[in-house]
């Protein structure tokens, strides 16, 4: 037995339970801070787009956040709130809201303008036009913001296991301070296969939501 | 034409923010019930800002617009719109929605059930002449013109009484844009609707309208008249100017043969060309000059010669008509 080896298989088996309550973990902060993210830039988008000049701010605050290096992120929360899992969704959220509030906004603009003239002309009223016409038209940018965010938030939550957090995080830092290998490889790897995974469910999605789009090679 | 007024528009002007001149100016127009209008004009003459007063997607400046009676501006926004169709060029259909759910639209916010949506689903199919294999069909996958028949279902769909068109056909290429146009008027002739249609095109107009109201730049109403009237007595140079070349002829088109007093059969009928009495006199015309013949038989629905026209009956037709 080799602790040098890049990988110890061994290992993997005896810890299958604690890989298991990891990935619960990570994939709940990932779930976590994606929906309340995505919650919190749909009601910040709306108020941006109807609103227009409420935009740049908006938008603008949500880019700062988006600036702040994560570890200073979590070491400047870690007083305020401790170290619980509200410290890391606050962090985790607000990386989100750059990333959901610009493609929002930028995918209900390009809805066809003809569109929105003729559901104006037939009588909708603004929620139920926002709700039933343009988020089901913005719904690709929507999709495309969905995938980019879970993947960064996967990443993210990673670091989180700097709070006592983090699902595979621990492992990683586990592995680190111990330079011990196969942990960091474990936690990374799995890691990345959540990220491809959660990537490859929503782009099945986007396909259920959106039947309507001309796909090539099918009508 | 005696028929109350539908759309009444008074002293209607329109400034946009930030302009320094009028989109519309001091419009007022009397729309009759069951009528078809052309708003006709040069391209920026504040047709489409007239259309979108009238379902006030725009509020004017000053002056009123009247719905049966009654200020629009007293009526809730979403109910005024949903009592009138609109159709605006690209039919600016639903792409996310099938055909059926885009014909169902106005039903659907009126809060009717699933089953009386379905029913006037394909009640309309059928009056716009749709396939209705294509009611499962994003829009995406109809052709342009198939697009337009859609549009006029779901402008159709909760039976307003009231349809706003602007320019739903100036998309299309020509062909399909001449069968729309048929369909349009033997629709409207079952349905009777309060009609405004914008349009560029003044052919199109004239083939289309009861009455037409031809706008100059800054939405100044420069004549309103049936199509006829205005091919015989333009107000203006620039009526004149706008109705082009050929105004007699274009005049024949909107006679039929039926309208004439035209003489009784000749007794040598042999390689005189015919025309149905439901033909357009410019029809007629165009079959004397063809032939170069001096009558042409005047024939009834089955064939039978009823009577016989000659060039000068046709010019004596048009004079008659200025009276
Ligand atoms: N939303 C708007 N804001 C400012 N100006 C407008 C707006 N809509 C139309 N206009 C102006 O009003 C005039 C009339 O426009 P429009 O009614 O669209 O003309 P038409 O339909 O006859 O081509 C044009 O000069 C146009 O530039
Ligand atoms: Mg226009």
């Amino acid at each position: 037995m080799n602790k040098d080896s890049f990988i110890w298989w061994d290992w993997v088996g005896r810890h299958t339970a604690q890989i298991q309550s990891a990935t619960y973990e990570h994939l709940r902060l990932t779930l976590i801070a994606v929906a309340v993210g995505f919650a919190l830039s749909l009601v910040l988008a709306a108020i941006a787009l109807r609103v227009r000049w409420t935009f740049t701010p908006i938008a603008g605050f949500a880019g700062l956040l988006y600036t702040i290096p994560s570890l200073a992120l979590f070491a400047f929360l870690l007083p305020i709130t401790g170290f619980n899992t509200l410290t890391s969704e606050i962090g985790l959220v607000s990386y989100t809201l750059a990333i959901f509030i610009r493609n929002i906004v930028a995918g209900v603009d390009s809805v066809p303008p003809d569109v929105v003239n003729a559901a104006n002309g037939m009588g909708y009223q603004p929620i139920r036009r926002f709700v039933t016409v343009d988020l089901p038209l913005a719904a690709p940018a929507i999709v495309a913001a969905l995938r980019i965010a879970t993947v960064t938030t996967v990443g993210l939550v990673t670091v989180t296991g700097l709070i006592g957090q983090g699902g595979y995080g621990a492992f990683i830092d586990s592995g680190l301070s111990r330079d011990f290998s196969t942990e960091i490889v474990v936690g990374g790897g799995l890691s990345v296969i959540m990220a491809v995974g959660l990537d490859t469910l929503l782009v099945g999605a986007e396909r259920l939501v959106t039947p309507w789009k001309p796909r090539p090679g099918k009508r | 034409m005696d028929s109350p007024t539908a759309i009444r528009l008074r002293g209607v002007s329109k400034r946009f923010a930030g302009s320094s001149t009028e989109a519309v100016t001091d419009l007022s127009l009397d729309l009759p019930e069951g009528s078809l209008t052309a708003l006709v004009g040069p391209s920026g003459c504040g047709k489409t800002t007239t259309l979108r007063m009238i379902n006030r997607l725009e509020e004017p400046t000053s002056g009123t617009i009247e719905l049966f009676g009654q200020d629009t501006r007293n009526m809730p926004l979403h109910e005024l719109r949903r009592g009138m169709g609109y159709v605006i060029q690209q039919a600016g259909l639903f792409p996310h929605r099938t055909v059926a759910a885009n014909i169902g639209t106005v039903p659907k916010l009126l809060g009717w059930d699933k089953e009386r949506i379905g029913a006037r689903v394909h009640e309309l199919v059928d009056l716009v002449g749709l396939d209705p294999s294509l009611l499962k069909r994003y829009p995406a996958a109809l052709s342009g013109g198939q697009q337009q028949r859609v549009g006029v279902a779901r402008a159709l769909a909760a039976d307003p009484p009231v349809l706003l068109m602007d320019e739903p056909y100036s998309a299309v290429d020509p062909i399909v844009r001449l069968r729309l146009q048929d369909e349009l008027i033997a629709l409207q002739r079952r349905l009777r609707k309060t009609i405004v249609f914008v349009t560029h095109d003044i052919d199109e107009a004239i083939k289309l309208a009861d009455r037409v109201a031809l706008l100059d730049v800054g939405g100044v109403l420069a004549q309103f008249g049936p199509p006829d009237e205005l091919l015989r007595a333009p107000a203006t140079p620039f009526v004149e100017r706008f109705l082009g070349n050929e105004r007699a002829l274009r005049r024949l088109a909107l006679h039929r043969v039926s309208d004439v007093t035209f003489g009784p059969v000749s007794s040598a009928t042999t390689g005189l060309p015919c025309v149905n009495q439901t033909a357009g006199l410019r029809e007629a015309l165009d079959a004397l000059i063809a032939h170069n013949a001096p009558t042409v038989i005047v024939t009834d629905d089955v064939g039978t010669p009823i009577g016989s026209l000659t060039m000068s009956q046709i010019a004596v037709a048009l004079h008659e008509d200025r009276a």
